[in-house]
């Protein structure tokens, strides 16, 4: 009996394959900005003075203004991270799939 | 035609304010906080030529809009680092710029956190929805709730959700394009709204997608050049020592070393997460943002655009930030901006556009004016867009016309529904003129955090979601996010006057998330019927085509 594409892709290898690495990396980057943005709000909530300790002893800068510059930095890399993978890597993985199911 | 007189009663009204630039002057004196500036010539020639070249992209962007797929995706054919951009113009609204500006104005280090929630969200798009949104949709978000289950209810709630954020979105930038324009150009607040009104009308109806994604892609490339220029002026200013600057600041502000610490903004833990969870997920659930996903023409350019956009919206909120510095030190210190009791002119929310003109003199002054008032226009025009879809796509071809209709009767009524969504803005805009509303960006968040995105993250990736379940749930956490902002003392205090209030915390989203979450599963695990079962096993084919595209729409020919 002829088998629908869906079905193909299914019963294929590799999509197993795919799904399970692109979902561990889409879900690892997840946790990490998530750690990252609820550490940080955490922190405001319970230990403020954290991060209005001065960087240096007798300067005005505060601890605070660094780690919120590099929040906006991490969430800027692990987009690009998450995209260069997905878009060379698994996408390579999809076409194939694709293709051998046609 | 109703866009025509539209467009001629635009044009008169253009025309009657630039003969007699007095008109907008000599109207009523004006009441509330707002103090007019004397008419700004240099503003009002920038705007002017703004308008001019997006009604130009409007007609160009007109004659290549025919099929719906034109009208409400760009015929899926923009590209991912141009969809970045417009994304970036289309979240980075007039708040975000003159808000969070000048809540680092007046409390330093509180306004990043607000930032930081406002661009946390992009990431979290990226790894668990763009592709798959990409994947499974066409138009609207609804297309992707209701892939399997039943269309009626879920679109019924789809668009209830996104009419719902649009309002308040759209009420909070047409009091603030009003009261923004009045400020700056000397212009009466009802003809600054009315002019809001009709240009987006313009962009909407006769340029569809095209048109609204251009009028964000300039308008986010204006705003990223003029905010790049004033934070490099500010940085030029202390030989681009950040120290200096922030020295000099807390020398200068009442609050001391105060701003350079988390403040009196996130009191208690419940707050701080709540509002945390209102930011990040609420993003997620914007009907006009995700409907950005379906221009692209596949998941590899839908990715590519969140990755440029969350580029482009972090690099900006740096920048509000060392704005919101030097507007401390250069606005702060300078008679000229402030009033005698110490208020800078027409509120903090100003603080930005009074360091426009204290770096770039007048003429600069002018170009920020200007960028602010496109600024609202871009982002208005992507929430009427989006909310004139809900009516035409969800509501009426799904809903009243189950399915049984043409292209072309839906793109007729996608732009009445614009008309109409215009006039209903204006008429809020002049409505809500001396309302606080201050709560009604954060209500809009907190609606999209627990009736949109609940219901979109689940359909992607919960088998057992049935549309009882969705529904249910859905309309619980819209209606629980909605009765406890008013019972917040943001509205129950603040805005109806009572003593106390009944919900203690200022943002819902904690509880409204969690009602919408537990709502949907409880009444999805009870849901037995034969329906239920079907939509179970219709998650494989949607699962399958959701991860590799399989049957994805593809962009169309031009």
């Amino acid at each position: 009996m002829e088998q629908s594409p869906a079905a193909r892709i299914r019963a294929h290898p590799k999509f197993a394959e795919l799904t399970a690495r692109r979902g561990r990396y889409a879900t690892v980057l997840s946790i990490v900005m998530l750690v990252i943005y609820y550490g940080f709000i955490l922190l405001v909530a319970f230990a403020p003075g954290i991060l209005g300790t001065p960087l240096v002893a007798g300067g005005v800068t505060t601890v605070g203004i660094p780690v919120g510059v590099v929040i906006i930095l991490a969430a800027f890399v692990l987009t690009g991270l998450y995209v260069n993978r997905a878009n060379t890597e698994f996408d390579a993985l999809n076409q194939q799939i694709l293709e051998d199911t046609k | 035609m109703i866009g025509r007189i539209c467009l001629s009663g635009a044009f008169a009204l253009l025309v009657t304010l630039l003969l007699h630039p007095s008109l907008g002057l000599a109207a009523d004196a004006v009441s509330g906080e707002v103090q007019r500036q004397p008419l700004n010539i240099p503003a009002i020639v920038m705007f002017f030529a703004f308008v001019l070249a997006t009604l130009g992209i409007t007609y160009w962007a007109a004659k290549r809009t025919r099929s719906a797929a034109d009208f409400y995706a760009a015929g899926g054919g923009v590209t991912g680092f141009q969809n970045g951009l417009a994304i970036a113009g289309d979240y980075m609204s007039a708040a975000s710029f003159l808000g969070i500006s000048g809540l680092v104005f007046t409390s330093g280090f509180d306004g990043l956190i607000y930032s930081i929630g406002f661009l946390v969200g992009w990431p979290i798009i990226l790894f668990m929805m763009a592709e798959r949104l990409r994947n499974l949709g066409k138009y609207t978000f609804a297309d992707v709730a209701s892939y399997r289950l039943q269309q009626t209810p879920i679109r019924s709630l789809a668009a209830l959700g996104t009419l719902t954020v649009v309002a308040f979105y759209l009420i909070a930038q047409m009091v603030g394009a009003g009261k923004l324009i009045e400020l700056l150009f000397g212009l009466d607040y009802m003809i600054a709204v009315i002019l809001v009104g009709c240009l987006m009308i313009l962009y909407v109806t006769f340029g569809g997608m095209l048109a609204t994604t251009w009028v964000q892609i300039i308008k986010a490339v204006l705003l990223l050049s003029g905010a790049t220029f004033m934070a490099l002026a500010v940085l030029w200013h202390y030989s681009f020592s950040f120290e200096a600057m922030f020295a000099d600041a807390v020398r200068v502000h009442p609050k001391g070393v105060a701003i350079m610490a988390p403040g009196a903004l996130v009191t208690d833990p419940i707050s701080a997460i709540s509002l945390g969870l209102a930011l990040m997920f609420g993003t997620a659930g914007l009907p006009h943002i995700l409907m950005r996903f379906f221009t692209v023409p596949d998941a590899k350019q839908a990715r590519r655009s969140v990755f440029y956009a969350t580029g482009f919206i972090g690099y900006f909120y740096i920048l509000t930030f060392i704005i919101g510095f030097g507007a401390i030190t250069l606005v702060m210190t300078n008679p000229a901006f402030m009033t005698a009791a110490g208020e800078v002119l027409g509120g903090s929310n100003m603080a930005a556009i009074h360091l426009a003109n204290a770096v770039g003199g007048n003429l600069f002054l002018g170009f920020i004016s200007a960028v602010a008032f496109a600024t609202i226009l871009a982002v208005v025009a992507g929430l009427t867009l989006a909310g004139a879809s809900a009516v035409s796509h969800d509501l009426y071809a799904s809903v009243i016309a189950r399915g049984r209709t043409t292209e072309a009767d839906e793109i007729r009524v996608s732009k009445v529904a614009t008309i109409v969504l215009g006039v209903v803005a204006i008429a809020l805009g002049i409505l809500f003129e001396q309302q606080n509303i201050a709560f009604m960006v954060g209500l809009a968040f907190a609606i999209a955090a627990s009736c949109n995105f609940p219901i979109l993250l689940l359909s992607m990736y919960w088998k057992g979601l049935t549309t009882r379940g969705a529904f249910i749930g859905g309309l619980l956490g819209l209606i629980t996010a909605v009765v406890l902002v008013i019972l917040s003392p943001t509205v129950w205090v603040t805005v109806l006057g009572n003593e106390a209030a009944i919900f203690p915390y200022k943002d819902p989203a904690l509880f409204s998330m969690a009602v919408a979450f537990f709502g949907i599963w409880l009444f999805s695990v009870l849901d037995r019927s034969e329906t239920a079962r079907r939509e179970a096993a219709a998650f494989e084919a949607q699962y399958i085509r959701s991860q590799t595209g399989l049957g994805a729409t593809t962009a169309s020919a031009h």
